[in-house]
């Protein structure tokens, strides 16, 4: 069973059939196309490269553009390759759509999470600061502390974790459950929070 | 944000009547007992109406042998069966929370229609 690229419209309720209320994101997934199929023999393992949405040609560079064409299909704003699943059913130029899941089903949602920008040790690595603010101390109550020993190793150690860019970086949530499908208008309702900003494109995988 | 409005227009509620704050209410309100459901009411004063589609709700409160007591409902919640105005009232508030600090004869509201 491959998977489906999604856009991230937003977050709402819903209620559940007993008047619960759930959380929702709304996924706008596909239909996506199929841009190229890799074989067991050409290529040693099995999976297809599926696009979704679209990018301006001249955003493309040459070569890429080139592979495109061939296939005889527009750029997409994402291409991604899904594995583990018998490929022999898809054929470049196929679409995908969300009736591939059912309701019910678990799903897995990857994505770039949202970027925070440069932040300290605190935030990024959940430390917890060095002390309080009395007793004369002051400006530590979110240092990162000692960072090594002394003489010996008179250098820090590599992979000290220390404040820097935090963000933008693949993120999976596991077991989403899909709460509701609206096959009309290619929407598939997860519950729970997914990675990325509201218009991010994220993959649904099962 | 229109669009999301737009997928989950179904599932808000639009089969009330329109109530409005210092109203004396009564909700039906669908209660699952093991397999059984019944209907029970809960009847008082809408103090306080927030929120707008499907996360808009409202707060009555009633006293309960002398307990102040508030139930806050999802308007679009299918637990609710039914909503019956029982009068309506004439406040100059959008929130009714100073009802909380009064108790008696001076936690009353007016009805709008008496004259």
């Amino acid at each position: 069973m491959p998977g489906l690229l999604a856009k991230k419209l937003g977050m709402t309720n819903i209620y559940s059939e007993d008047g619960q209320i759930i959380p929702v994101t709304i996924l706008e997934a596909g239909p996506c196309k199929v841009y190229a199929v890799k074989s067991k023999e050409k290529d040693g393992y099995e999976s297809i490269q599926i696009g979704f949405s679209e990018k301006k040609e001249k955003k493309v560079n040459k070569a890429q553009l080139e592979v495109y064409k061939k296939a005889g299909l527009t750029p997409p704003r994402l291409l991604k390759e899904f594995r583990n699943f018998e490929s022999g059913a898809f054929k470049v130029g196929d679409d995908i759509k969300v009736d591939i899941f059912q309701t019910g089903d678990k799903v897995k949602v990857s994505g770039k999470s949202k970027g925070k920008g440069f932040q300290g040790v605190v935030k990024r690595h959940g430390f917890s600061g060095v002390g309080g603010s009395t007793h004369g101390q002051s400006d530590r109550q979110r240092a990162p502390g000692s960072i090594g020993a002394s003489s010996y190793p008179s250098r820090v150690f590599k992979g000290q974790r220390m404040a820097g860019r935090k963000g933008y970086e693949s993120v999976t949530v596991r077991n989403l459950k899909v709460v509701k499908i609206l096959a009309d208008k290619n929407i598939i309702m997860v519950k729970g929070a997914v990675p990325g900003s509201i218009n991010s494109i994220v993959a649904i995988n099962k | 944000m229109d669009n999301l409005k737009e997928i989950v227009a179904d599932q808000i509620r639009t089969d009330f009547p329109a109530f409005k704050t210092g109203d004396h209410i009564r909700v039906h309100v669908r209660v699952i007992e093991g397999d059984k459901e019944r209907i029970q009411p809960f009847e008082g004063d809408v103090i306080n109406i927030r929120g707008n589609g499907i996360n808009k709700t409202f707060t009555v409160r009633k006293i309960a042998s002398g307990v102040g007591v508030e139930r806050i409902f999802s308007y679009s919640s299918p637990k609710i069966a039914k909503v019956e105005i029982i009068r309506e009232g004439k406040v100059r508030r959008a929130k009714l929370f100073y009802l909380r600090s009064l108790s008696g004869k001076a936690a009353r509201i007016k009805d709008k229609n008496l004259k």
